[in-house]
């Protein structure tokens, strides 16, 4: 009889557990890409990204934790070990990634842009013979590696180091997301840098990463994007940030 | 596994390995030169000669080989003094900056390895030297160095070891070394248990030749114990 009640009290407490990691929806970031996702002072991540995340959680109600700080290169394959159910890092949605993950609708647009020392004479179209920065495995990493020609191309874990990179005078000219590289050039460090040229067109729609037999996610995911667009909530979050629509 | 894309990559992954190498063995070097006159320092018997070359190897010795890059590469370059001097030429280059960084690590570390060294060569053939009449520096060069240096062998063999492992840090300061190369390739193909697999396949022959190398080095230096 006593076995029976540890047994059925074990079971109860396991049914439990599951149910309470079931409920709780993980989502992971990277929280080095301000203003988009970043860390403060005591560990939290703060951001665009994270107040779409709690917006979306509250459109959803459930329960999510957030996990972050998150390695930038590594950061899919922690999706797919199950070590959180979402991504929501300012991910752009690509094809090379559709092979490992699937994406949400897009919340959010990206453009590339060129970022130099103001007052350095880059010529937007020739860059031949400069040092040319950019975070590894992003689209701005791929666009300098296959469409600058004679170019030294650097590559920097997080974008602050290639911003001190560029600060520094190591590179020339960084290729980077124009969204965070506006919120650079407004910070004290980044006062004597400017855009070079027009804005960079690549198609480059930023979604959240879920695993790709998550369908079900997915679409709960789309639902309530499409709900705080509608309802204002997106706005009101965008307009803390930027002073131009971003959706 | 996904033979044909290891394939593909192998050319880039072994463009890093060289680059790998000589890191390690140009810093290897430096640290080796550095470390024995830091190692006959902290043997005297004088307390202050014994002592200020102690703040070198604490401080490389007590810190992290990524903080000591970061500082040195992202930091030192915050400063106008830094970039207007003479130096920049040189630290304004990753290349510069690791092999500088490494070698001072490494030779933190060896010249602790020599200092055990020199203080456990038997004390009888130091007096044998002083007995027969060599002079301080002769002693030293025939007796203190090459006896501590064979002593030192084997973990200095595995402070080697270390050292190509610590360079996998590299790649955080921009360079494709090894790592770098594997984890720019990651970002593009996504592949990261094959690259990563390749990569320590290729970090475990670089450790086997070495071992192999020193084993007869060790056999030959050391052939009057057997």
């Amino acid at each position: 009889m006593k076995k029976i009640a540890l047994a059925l009290a074990g079971l109860l407490a396991f049914g439990v557990a599951t149910a309470d990691a079931g409920e709780k929806l993980r989502i992971g970031t990277e929280g080095a890409y301000p203003p988009f996702n970043n860390i403060d002072k005591d560990g939290k991540a703060f951001g665009f990204d994270l107040d779409i995340a709690d917006a979306l959680c509250a459109e959803m109600k459930v329960e999510c934790e957030i996990i972050a700080p998150l390695d930038w290169d590594s950061i899919i394959i922690g999706l797919n070990k199950k070590k959180y159910d979402a991504i929501i890092a300012s991910m752009s949605i690509t094809e090379e990634r559709k092979k490992a993950v699937a994406f949400t609708d897009p919340y959010y647009s990206n453009n590339l842009t060129l970022v130099a020392k103001k007052g350095a004479t880059i010529d937007p179209s020739n860059l031949a013979g400069k040092a040319v920065g950019a975070q590894r495995a992003t689209i701005a990493a791929n666009y300098a590696t296959d469409n600058l020609k004679d170019v030294d191309v650097k590559l920097y874990d997080t974008q602050e180091n290639a911003y001190l990179d560029l600060a520094s005078g190591r590179v020339d000219v960084l290729v980077s997301d124009k969204l965070p590289a506006y919120d650079w050039l407004r910070s004290e460090e980044g006062k004597g840098f400017e855009f070079v040229g027009d804005a960079i067109d690549v198609n480059d729609k930023i979604g959240i990463a879920i695993r790709q037999n998550d369908t079900e996610l997915a679409e709960k995911f789309n639902a309530a994007l499409k709900a705080i667009v509608a309802n204002g909530t997106y706005e009101k979050i965008n307009a803390k940030y930027f002073p131009f629509s971003i959706y | 596994m996904n033979w044909e894309e290891i394939f593909l990559a192998l050319p880039k992954l072994l463009d890093g390995a060289l680059l790998t190498l000589e890191l390690v063995i140009i810093s290897c070097i430096v640290g080796f030169v550095i470390a024995i006159p830091i190692a006959l320092m902290r043997s005297s018997q004088n307390w202050w000669i014994r002592n200020i070359p102690l703040i070198y190897t604490f401080f490389f010795r007590g810190t992290p080989l990524l903080v000591q890059l970061f500082l040195f590469y992202y930091g030192a370059a915050q400063f106008d003094a830094v970039r207007d001097s003479f130096l920049w030429p040189v630290l304004r280059e990753a290349y510069w900056c690791a092999l500088i960084v490494f070698a001072l690590n490494t030779g933190a570390y060896t010249a602790e390895i020599f200092r055990g060294a020199i203080q456990s060569i038997p004390h009888g053939e130091i007096e044998a030297g002083i007995a027969i009449g060599m002079t301080k520096m002769t002693l030293y060069r025939r007796i203190v160095i090459p006896r501590a240096l064979r002593i030192a062998m084997p973990s200095y063999g595995n402070e080697i070891i270390l050292m190509l492992k610590s360079s996998a840090l590299a790649y955080t300061i921009t360079l494709f070394d090894l790592t770098g190369m594997t984890r720019t390739i990651i970002a593009r193909n996504y592949l990261a248990i094959e690259m990563y697999f390749t990569a320590g396949v290729i970090y475990l022959l670089l450790t086997f030749l070495f071992i192999q190398v020193w084993m007869r080095l060790e056999k030959r230096m050391l052939r009057f114990q057997a």
